[in-house]
């Protein structure tokens, strides 16, 4: 797998991970991210993803994965394990999503997570004007079968990070395309144009 | 573990195997027992597949189960009806591909498939040993694994692969010679037996126990306990199966009848597969070696032989990149002990992954065609061969 096919927010994610770093990814996957950061990164890989068939398709990519709820397998590692915890398109998923970032941040030195952006002009739309719940490409669940129980904005997570005493190191606001192959950078008004938001959070208080 | 041994559909195959022997510990330099008593001289019996590489960094090592032996794969003969035991795993091509790798099979310590065990004759007296062999645990069975690999010159082992009994052998290995092992996948096992495994392996020890033919251990050239092992080995073969596998397999189904005769016969199917099951077990088997490997697995608790009582602990001894597999309906090994051991090696900061396969055959489910379990296998292969 070379760069051109990663998806475009894990491009993101690859660019802010430093080389030779220890790195777990939270909700792995199949194990795009980590296996090409193993391949350009040359980073050493931990993975934790709950279903069996894609923990079985990271495994078979040579990958280190374990098969578990990431809430319950975080809390396993000693401190500062990791350089980077990322956690990839799964808070919005999680009960307890301060408990998470707790975690990650106790074995890891950096985290990194991304999410859907719910405060993006079409999800606003879809509310205002239909009165309905939101579905988009990006989030395509009715309200009864979606998996997304936590409902948060781009500006949301910032505040979230500066309540939980963590410093913003990186953010990138984004809007993908071609089924997230590609995108761009949204650079204006980012709450209302992006559909995704990544954060990369550091330790120091600010 | 036999009953499942079947031809590759692929027809791929490691060809004609021959089996092989290796002796050591010539009096006075005996073999030391955990027991504290001493055996020797000791017979390993193994079998090899592929092509051991030049710097003999291909070797996969092949740890085997209760009732298994060193023909891991291939045909002793071009008529042998049936090939090794884990054929379908090891051959060219597949999971564990003999084009690559070097696999080494070795029967256990006190087995009855070639290697030294209780119906080997004592040279002190020139008749079977009989109960007089020692007790042996899976470290013994490991030491002598290792004096084959010393014997064959293989400093390095690529990776120890086992399940059940075998696993425990894996397991053992990445403690006792950590700096041997670079990968190990221990499958469907356990770091030390629950109280369930140990009473029905007790239960099948009072079996062959309770046999008239028995005679504290000492049938050899009479009447054997054929009825008691019979039976040990139908208890073992329900821990194998489970309450979901049976219900597939046999169901209530009866066995040639449509309806029930009121008799004390086979008259459901399950019954005629126990008894056919525990019959061609003891055309093949020894008593004595069924009660020795049994107590030796009950015995087998790596937390308070390396620990102190803590599987963190013990596992600090390890520096192995794991493949820990489970199978959702095994309820011999259940998978949260397999949950346990990851976690312990977790906490030492191991590489380890894990992965529970959905399978519906109950213990035996490694030793049955899985496409998944062998691209698991195949590709933790692959990564730990680069990892080197």
């Amino acid at each position: 797998m070379d760069n051109n096919n990663l998806r475009y927010d894990l491009k993101i994610i690859a660019s802010w991970i430093e080389p030779g770093s220890r790195i777990l990814g939270l909700g792995c996957g199949e194990g795009e991210l980590l296996y090409y950061l193993k391949k350009e990164k040359n980073v050493t890989e931990r993975g934790i993803e709950i279903k069996e068939s894609k923990v079985a398709a990271c495994i078979e990519k040579g990958l280190s994965v374990l098969q578990g709820d990431i809430n319950e397998e975080v809390e396993d590692y000693p401190d500062d394990a990791f350089d980077y915890a990322i956690c990839s398109q799964t808070l919005q998923q999680v009960y307890e999503p301060s408990r998470l970032i707790q975690s990650m941040m106790r074995v890891a030195k950096k985290g990194v997570v991304s999410f859907p952006n719910f405060g993006h002009y079409k999800v606003r739309l879809q509310l205002l004007l239909k009165g309905r719940a939101p579905v988009t490409k990006e989030l395509p669940y009715e309200w009864y079968n979606t998996p997304n129980i936590r409902v948060l904005s781009f500006n949301d997570f910032g505040n979230f990070a500066n309540s939980m005493g963590f410093k913003i190191l990186k953010k990138a606001a984004i809007n993908t395309k071609n089924n997230n192959q590609d995108g761009n950078m949204v650079n204006y008004l980012p709450n209302l144009f992006a559909t995704y938001g990544m954060v990369l959070l550091g330790k120091e208080q600010i | 573990m036999s009953e499942y041994i079947d031809h590759d559909p692929s027809g791929a195959t490691v060809g004609i195997i021959e089996k092989q022997y290796f002796t050591f510990a010539q009096p006075p330099d005996l073999l030391p027992l955990e027991s504290g008593s001493s055996i020797g001289p000791v017979t390993v019996c193994y079998e090899t597949c592929g092509t051991l590489n030049q710097d003999k960094s291909n070797v996969i090592l092949v740890l085997h189960a209760l009732s298994g032996d060193a023909h891991v794969a291939g045909y002793y003969h071009a008529q042998d009806p049936k090939p090794g035991w884990w054929d379908i795993m090891v051959g060219p091509g597949k999971a564990m591909d003999t084009d690559r790798y070097y696999i080494i099979c070795s029967n256990i310590l006190g087995s009855c498939m070639g290697s030294t065990g209780p119906s080997s004759v004592d040279p002190d007296t020139d008749k079977a040993f009989a109960t007089d062999f020692p007790m042996i645990t899976i470290g013994d069975m490991v030491q002598c694994q290792k004096a084959l690999m010393d014997h064959l010159g293989i400093e390095k082992i690529l990776c120890a692969i086992g399940g059940s009994v075998g696993g425990m052998q894996v397991l053992e290995w990445c403690v006792r010679y950590p700096e041997m092992i670079a990968s190990a996948i221990p499958i469907a096992t356990t770091t030390r037996h629950s109280a369930l495994a140990i009473a029905f392996n007790e239960v099948a020890r009072q079996a062959i126990m309770a046999d008239p033919n028995w005679n504290q251990g000492h049938y050899y050239g009479k009447e054997k306990p054929d009825m008691g092992l019979a039976i040990a080995r139908m208890i073992g073969h329900i821990t194998y199966l489970s309450d979901e596998a049976m219900r597939l397999k046999f169901g209530r189904k009866l066995q040639n009848r449509s309806a029930l005769s009121f008799e004390f016969g086979a008259e459901f199917q399950v019954e005629s597969y126990l008894q056919y099951q525990g019959n061609k077990f003891i055309e093949r088997f020894d008593a004595n070696s069924f009660l020795y490997i049994t107590k030796a697995a009950d015995y087998f608790d790596l937390a308070r032989d390396y620990g102190k009582g803590s599987l963190v602990k013990a596992f600090t001894k390890a520096n192995t990149k794991f493949l820990v597999v489970s199978f959702t309906s095994d309820w011999l090994y259940p998978t949260y002990q397999s949950k346990e051991m990851v976690k312990a090696m977790k906490k030492n900061d191991l590489d380890v992954s894990f992965c529970e396969i959905d399978a519906q055959w109950g213990h035996d489910a490694f030793l049955l065609p899985n496409p998944r379990f062998s691209s698991l296998v195949k590709g933790f292969l692959k990564g730990a061969c680069h990892g080197q």
